[in-house]
């Protein structure tokens, strides 16, 4: 076999023992995926009325609380992604402090795969977490006016961003002492779409706070699937989404290479 | 093949400092192929981080090693796959079930699905986890994780094998069983590079033993040959009353006398032929001898003999 070849089955075992794992410990992953089901639950139901009053008409249609659903569950999708990754932090975590990492190390795997396995893993998480969550959203009322293609491309951006924030995430992990503080790192990333426009839009928001909510990565992409799914508008978003995506992602992916590299044995 | 002298383990040189904290200290280590070797030496004399090195895991700062053919700097991958390694820690997943770790390992080594699973089944017949092997890891007793961690181990069939103090930790029973499984192991032409603190292990186990100090390899041989260097080989002789010991004590020069204890230590080389002269010169003088020992040096006296200080107990810290 050739090295890509063993990079890609190394992977693929790794991928499978991840999963497993992930099944053996389905309490962080109910939590996770728990967490913006509240949220959907909480924003719509107990905000989501008078918070309509000032969305105006959204272009489908929709007034009230029925526009407020369709405005916000875009918006926890991502929060969805923001606190699976979490889960990709302390599982990465774990593993580096674990003992069998060090015999990884000292087998001839294909250098990239304990990480890919850790990252498709996730993204497999998060995928299975974003169905769940969407269907919440579908069963409480929140009807996309997006066709195939639309939702072929919300999906793929999701994915992209997803991709982004996994790796980040990884090395978050690997660069956290314990599984305590790989836990506590990517808290930021849950908080973020909040002071964006995953919520509110941010022209509501005071001087300062409404630019830092404009020029953050998880705005344009809000925006963009927003807009791939009821329609709202797209602008340039998808390019800054993107463009936001590949350079995070590109500089986490780098980061994480490079400490799972130089990582010393416990 | 050269025979068995072919060296499977070479490292000349090898220096390592953490920081300002130097680690290791020029070590030089040969290890002939097929061969036990024990690293001997108390806690933080740099005995992991010698295995550390030899296994890829860290680079030296400076000096040679090679491991199975393979410059380990140089062709790390090509030495990997030669080796295995059982760490101090245990290195099994703890929310798989024993089986799935041992695939999981089969897997990574590449095997063909049958190739696998026969694998599998073999090492779990000889470490005999049969009982335990479809329950999760975290449920195991410390023998138990040890044994399958050797098992997974070798899955890959490696031809160089390290041990991590192998046994610290272990109940008396799974101490034997893995002494018994090192040397089975031996016996299938490996090469086993073991680290222990216990100096009865090296003795038990090793061909040829190093003596590690605070990061500096103090004596080198067989066991036999580092307590021939070693005085301390000695008769201990115990009497009921003190006119005995009194008139052995004139019998015999050069015994050591302790009065309160009705006890003489006479040096010896501990061959038959001085040790019936001394017992026939004690008849010929009608001395009653209540008790008779004799007492060959063992590897504790070594390390006290060659580096000043004894074995620390364990969890003493070492500075």
């Amino acid at each position: 076999m050739t090295a890509v070849s063993y990079t890609l089955t190394d992977s693929a075992t790794l991928l499978r023992r991840n999963l497993r794992r992930l099944r053996r410990y389905p309490s962080m992953t109910l939590m996770l995926v728990g967490m913006p089901i509240v949220f959907l639950l909480l924003f719509v139901y107990a905000f989501g009325g008078q918070l309509s009053h000032g969305l105006g008409a959204l272009p489908d249609g929709q007034t009230g609380r029925a526009a407020y659903l369709d405005f916000v569950a875009p918006g926890i999708l991502l929060v969805t992604v923001a606190a699976a990754v979490q889960g990709t932090a302390i599982v990465v975590a774990m593993d580096m402090t674990g003992g069998i990492i060090d015999r990884f190390r000292t087998m001839a795997i294909a250098r990239a795969a304990v990480l890919t396995g850790h990252v498709l893993a996730s993204l497999v998480q998060i995928v299975l977490s974003c169905a769940v969550v969407l269907g919440v959203a579908v069963a409480l009322g929140f009807r996309p006016t997006a066709g195939l293609l639309g939702w072929l491309a919300a999906a793929g951006m999701i994915l992209l961003f997803a991709l982004a924030l996994v790796w980040l995430a990884t090395a978050l992990g690997l660069a956290a002492k314990s599984v305590e503080s790989a836990s506590n790192t990517p808290m930021f990333l849950a908080l973020l779409p909040f002071l964006g426009s995953g919520f509110v839009p941010p022209a509501s928001m005071p001087v300062g706070l409404r630019q830092f909510a404009e020029y953050q990565p998880f705005t344009p992409m809000t925006d963009t699937v927003r807009g791939l799914l009821i329609g709202s508008g797209i602008g340039s978003h998808a390019i800054a989404a993107a463009a936001w995506s590949v350079g995070i992602g590109l500089a986490s992916y780098l980061w994480a290479t490079h400490l799972y590299r130089h990582r010393r044995p416990r | 093949m050269s025979g068995e002298r072919r060296p499977a383990i070479t490292a000349s040189g090898v220096c390592k400092s953490f920081g300002e904290h130097p680690v290791l200290d020029h070590v030089d280590l040969s290890v002939a192929a097929g061969t036990i070797f024990g690293l001997l030496g108390p806690n933080g004399a740099g005995k992991t981080t010698v295995v550390r090195i030899l296994s890829t895991l860290i680079e030296a700062d400076s000096g040679d090693v090679h491991v199975a053919g393979h410059d380990v700097r140089r062709a790390p991958d090509a030495v990997r796959g030669q080796i295995g390694v059982t760490g101090q820690f245990s290195a099994l997943d703890e929310l798989l079930t024993g089986e799935e770790n041992l695939r999981l390992m089969a897997d990574l080594h590449h095997l063909e699905r049958d190739a696998g699973r026969e694998r599998v089944a073999e090492l779990v017949g000889r470490f005999d986890l049969a009982d335990a092997i479809g329950r999760p890891v975290s449920t195991y007793s410390g023998g138990m994780r040890r044994r399958l961690d050797l098992a997974m181990t070798l899955v890959g069939s490696p031809s160089v094998i390290f041990l991590d103090e192998p046994t610290t930790g272990l109940d008396p029973r799974s101490r034997r069983t893995v002494w018994g499984i090192i040397e089975e192991l031996v016996a299938d032409g490996v090469t086993i590079f073991l680290t222990t603190q216990y100096l009865d292990e090296a003795d038990q186990l090793a061909d040829r033993v190093a003596v590690l100090d605070r990061g500096r390899i103090v004596a080198e041989g067989s066991t036999d040959e580092l307590k021939r260097r070693i005085p301390g080989g000695h008769v201990r002789l115990e009497f009921s009353t003190f006119d005995a010991l009194q008139a052995a004590a004139e019998l015999l020069d050069g015994a050591a006398c302790d009065e309160d204890k009705l006890v003489l230590r006479l040096p010896t080389d501990g061959s038959m032929p001085s040790l019936r002269r001394l017992l026939d010169r004690l008849d010929d003088a009608r001395v009653d001898v209540e008790q008779f020992s004799v007492r060959t040096p063992d590897l504790d006296d070594v390390f006290l003999a060659l580096t000043g200080h004894p074995v620390q107990p364990e969890g003493v810290a070492v500075p």
